[in-house]
């Protein structure tokens, strides 16, 4: 409380002196950015840096004197690298695709048809976005070997909509309410079917909530870890992350240059992806969160 | 005519509902059910196991490792969500603030958070490299510390360095979300309390925090939920050594079940998490209610 009593400044933040400001606001920001931000420029920094550079404690860690590209090397032409990140493409464009289209279907349903016991899915919905998968991983792992799935790309395709699905259908349920219910009567009158609705009507008028969800489904499946870590085990079937944390530490002696050109590597994808798409991708985080 | 509406609409319902349905209860709904069955069972890998009541969990409890797998869990979880909190509200606090470049902050403070955990994992794992750690260099350097931390081979500074990675990816999460909030709150209110002479603190306690408690509630939950469970981190950075100091219930399901082939055993560990995450998600619905009546609605 003592807080209060010292803090007698009066006024909004533009009546702050500039001294203040920086005490308040840019140096703790400062702090936060230069937190967040360092373990990746120590990945890119690792990354180029002959071993020679990583296993001295000699001159300036910080920077780089004879930048190398050898790790990248050795990781593309000398590691599965190059077939696990194809892998990773592979499972996470079709497990996006397929949550998508069930998504908008079951959305559209639950916000628009108003079936019976609609609330009732949508609330179950809900229910399994927050299932997390440390507790469902061992009994589908059993299922998917009685499959006949287990360490096919197949396993992870299939499973990763179990939270792909909730979280996508959650978001477009939220895009299809704001979109006014006189549009769809009009068709209705017109006498579109309820296909053509969603096609021609709820579709194109939804996009930036497809996007959103689109995005964050294809950044969830790239980086899940403990189905592929489960369900995985051939080399040439690994995604990126399995495939790094499982194959390229070997022994005792680490390859710290060429773990990090693979975590980097690994990261980019999702990083441009993001970058791109940073609003859409913001408002797909907080608008889950908020219904 | 209505009728004859009303009932295309559950059938289309039941249409449009089906792939979602289909895939969910076969990959959700039944492996929920199957996890429950096989924690009553001695199911090994490649041998169909028989019902065996409580013994698993009998035995769980009785067990050493896993009593220090849900202290460590229950430790992990409170300590990350409390600095979780605290950090994530402080940073969208700043991020509110009006000042130059401020989309580009927001949008590379989310880095951590979209990366995948166990890429950024293995940075954090040579970050905390017992010989050539750069947070030992430069503790060194600053004259701190006289010789290198043992970050990932004593229990407590193991705990204290999985903890630090958490939370460094957690935050941003927090964060942009409550920032989501917080921008939903009029301006005006915070003129009307500063022409009332209310200051910095008092305008933060008693406009910011109330109005943003329904966001915080649900922020939170899923921030608990996902530390509780959380399995890549740890499995990563030191696999729940050294001495099992920082296996999580996630990672000792997994160690238990699939390194160790005790499948039975294994999810019944994971299954004992349950009654943790239904407390974590009766507190956001609690959190919700309060939401509905704040801003004039009745409880439903």
């Amino acid at each position: 409380m003592s807080t209060s009593l010292e803090d007698d400044s009066q006024g909004m933040s533009y009546l702050d002196t500039v001294r203040s400001r920086w005490v308040t606001v840019y140096i703790p920001l400062g702090i936060f950015v230069f937190v967040l931000l360092f373990p990746f420029y120590w990945m890119v920094i690792t990354s180029v840096k002959p071993n020679k550079e990583l296993l001295s404690r000699d001159g300036n860690p910080f920077w780089v004197i004879q930048p190398t590209l050898d790790h990248f090397h050795k990781l593309l032409f000398k590691t599965a690298y190059p077939e696990w990140l194809w892998n990773t493409v592979f499972i996470s464009v079709i497990a996006t695709v397929v949550s998508l289209v069930c998504a908008v279907l079951a959305a559209y349903a639950i916000e628009r048809l108003r079936f019976k016991g609609s609330r009732q899915v949508g609330l179950g919905i809900f229910l399994a976005y927050l299932v997390p998968p440390s507790i469902l991983f061992i009994p589908l792992a059993t299922i998917v070997f009685k499959l006949g799935l287990f360490d096919t790309r197949w396993a992870l395709i299939l499973t990763y909509p179990t939270f792909l699905i909730p979280f996508c259908t959650w978001l477009l349920m939220g895009y299809f309410r704001s979109i006014p219910f006189e549009l769809e009567e009009c068709a209705l009158i017109d006498g579109a079917t309820r296909f053509e609705i969603l096609w021609k009507i709820i579709l194109p008028l939804s996009v930036p909530g497809l996007i959103s969800a689109g995005i964050f489904a294809f950044t969830l499946s790239w980086n899940e870890f403990i189905y592929a870590l489960t369900f995985i085990s051939s080399s040439e079937v690994k995604t990126v992350p399995v495939g790094v944390v499982t194959e390229l530490v070997e022994g005792d002696v680490y390859h710290w240059g060429s773990l990090m050109a693979g975590a980097l590597l690994g990261s980019l994808p999702v990083a441009v992806l993001y970058s791109f798409f940073v609003e859409h991708y913001v408002s797909g985080m907080t608008g889950a969160v908020k219904e | 005519m209505l009728q004859k509406l009303q009932n295309s609409r559950n059938g289309l319902g039941l249409v449009f509902m089906a792939p979602a349905t289909i895939l969910l209860v076969l990959f959700l709904t039944y492996p929920l059910g199957l996890g429950v069955w096989l924690g009553f069972t001695d199911t090994k890998i490649g041998r169909g196991g028989e019902f065996i009541g409580l013994e698993n969990y009998e035995f769980l409890w009785e067990d050493s490792v896993t009593r220090l797998a849900l202290f460590n869990t229950l430790f992990y979880t409170f300590i990350a969500s409390v600095l979780k909190f605290f950090l994530g509200l402080w940073l969208a606090v700043l991020l509110n603030e009006k000042m130059p470049y401020k989309t580009f902050f927001r949008s590379v403070i989310l880095l951590p958070y979209i990366v995948p955990t166990a890429l950024s994992a293995l940075a954090f794992w040579w970050l905390y490299d017992a010989q050539f750690s750069i947070i030992s260099w430069i503790l060194i350097k600053m004259g701190w510390i006289d010789h290198y931390i043992d970050f990932l081979g004593d229990p407590w500074n193991a705990r204290f360095s999985v903890l630090a990675a958490n939370v460094w990816r957690g935050v941003p999460f927090v964060a942009i979300t409550l920032l989501a909030g917080l921008q939903t709150i009029s301006p005006s209110l915070y003129e009307a309390a500063a022409i009332d002479g209310a200051t910095a603190w008092q305008r933060f306690k008693h406009i910011t925090l109330p109005l943003l408690t329904p966001m915080i509630a649900v922020v939170m939950t899923f921030s608990v939920l996902f530390t509780f469970t959380d399995f890549q981190l740890i499995y990563v950075i030191t696999r729940g050594g050294p001495l099992n100091a920082t296996h999580l219930m996630a990672t000792l399901s997994f160690q238990r079940a699939i390194s160790g082939g005790a499948l039975g055993e294994g999810a019944a560990i994971a299954i004992a998490m349950v009654p943790f995450l239904l407390a974590a998600i009766l507190f956001s619905y609690f959190g919700l209610q309060r939401r509905a009546w704040q801003q004039g609605g009745s409880d439903k």
